[in-house]
């Protein structure tokens, strides 16, 4: 399973990111919004049949968080930590390979 | 089997974890702009993080920089509503001075641009600072709770423009600061859409290596503004292309004369209604018991392609 290219991000951000006010309000660690686990927000979640993929990249190319990254294969990987489950990588895959089903917590 | 290259970078400037509402469509205007941007300057100068943001106050700015957070990877700086193109043309001057090699990118939304940062805006246009202006369009104030701005289309519902027993919603045609951008004569305007991901992801790479300013004006659905469900985002994008509502243009060095199309039919019959774009959305739901109103936008849309040159056939 390969990585997510958001993996130093979050090391950093939980390492380092306090609450305290800086000289501007500048915020200095990039990407820090990682620190906000945005899974929490899904009512439905997408679930991928690899077998139906046939790595169009539509799905990675329309995800406005991004929660979808590639794998070695460049299949795509789903990040549930940040995934909103708005359903646009379901409703414009053209094979039906991600199916969005009910979150069940 | 050969494994499929992506075909955008798989560099990240937009981190998640930002507040945007599920299925935004400017969070995809941004995503995308910042990958073709770094493609271009990877290209252009051989660094991609060679480029600093300036983003008026919006949607995007608001979901993206919530102290002590900020979704951005690159250097990025939040200024007021107006002055977007004006603090763009301030860092590229200092760049400029120190000699650092890249470009600026500067991001607002249809109110920043269309009506409070225009004149900044107009002022970048005539200097010919080194900047692209990405202009997300959502048609309307959607981060202070949907209030009309010059961008929305005519007969689209917001709070300050309610459909009633004496209105129609909003009852003015929709400004293309695209046109007065291209009025500007500069090396590039273009407008696209989330639709199409790939001719964004190309116009923008386009705007990133001309030298001067170029200008983009990019359709991204509102979900909660718009009254649509958050899946059918990018559906809502691709029926304003079929049906006509959105135009896919490029323009350069001004020359209307020569104003290049995508996704045009040929013989300038569209093949699907407006309705079906409509019917998808709620702020567009009393058209339908208007008679007259659908026809009026469609005479308009008619109209805004005369301006661009075309005569076009609307079913």
């Amino acid at each position: 399973m390969a990585e997510s290219p958001f993996k130093v991000d979050i090391e950093r951000a939980e390492k380092e990111l306090t609450e305290k006010m800086t000289p501007g309000a500048i915020a200095y660690i990039p990407g820090s919004s990682v620190i906000n686990k945005t899974g929490s927000w899904r009512v439905f979640k997408p679930e991928f049949n690899k077998d139906k993929c046939v790595r169009c990249f539509l799905c990675y190319t329309y995800c406005p968080e991004p929660a979808i990254y590639l794998d070695e294969e460049n299949y795509p990987v789903f990040d549930y930590d940040y995934c909103k489950g708005c359903g646009i990588c379901a409703n414009e895959c053209p094979t039906n390979a991600i199916t969005m089903v009910r979150e069940v917590k | 089997m050969a494994v499929r290259k992506p075909p955008i970078t798989t560099r990240e400037y937009w981190a998640p974890g930002h507040a945007a509402c599920a299925g935004c469509g400017c969070a995809i205007i941004m995503r995308l702009a910042t990958k073709a941007f770094s493609e271009a300057m990877e290209e252009k100068y051989g660094d991609p993080n060679a480029f600093a943001i300036a983003h008026a106050t919006g949607c995007m700015e608001v979901v993206s920089a919530v102290f002590p957070y900020t979704a951005w990877k690159a250097p990025w700086i939040h200024v007021a509503f107006e002055n977007a193109a004006a603090v763009a043309s301030g860092i590229e001057a200092a760049w400029k001075k120190l000699g650092y090699k890249g470009k600026i990118l500067a991001f607002g939304g249809d109110g920043g641009t269309a009506d409070i940062g225009l004149q900044a805006l107009s002022g970048m246009l005539e200097r010919r600072h080194n900047v692209v202006y990405i202009m997300y369009d959502n048609e309307a104030y959607m981060n202070t709770g949907i209030q009309r701005s010059s961008s929305t289309p005519y007969g689209a519902w917001t709070t300050t423009s309610p459909p009633g027993k004496y209105s129609i919603g909003e009852d003015k045609p929709k400004k293309w600061v695209a046109l007065i951008a291209a009025a500007h004569m500069v090396p590039y305007v273009a407008t696209a859409s989330i639709a199409d991901p790939y001719d964004l992801y190309r116009k923008v790479k386009k705007a990133a290596k001309v030298d001067g300013p170029a200008f983009l004006q990019i359709h991204g659905p509102c979900v909660p503004g718009w009254r649509i469900p958050p899946e059918k985002t990018v559906e809502v994008a691709k029926l304003a292309i079929e049906t006509g509502v959105w135009p896919l243009f490029e323009i350069e060095n001004g020359d209307i004369r020569n104003i290049k199309f995508q996704r045009f039919p040929k013989d300038g019959k569209f093949k699907k209604p407006i309705e079906e774009y409509l019917k998808l959305q709620g702020r567009f739901k009393h058209l339908f018991k208007r008679p007259g109103a659908i026809q009026e936008l469609k005479e308009q849309i008619k109209e805004m392609w005369r301006v661009l040159g075309k005569e076009v056939e609307l079913p």
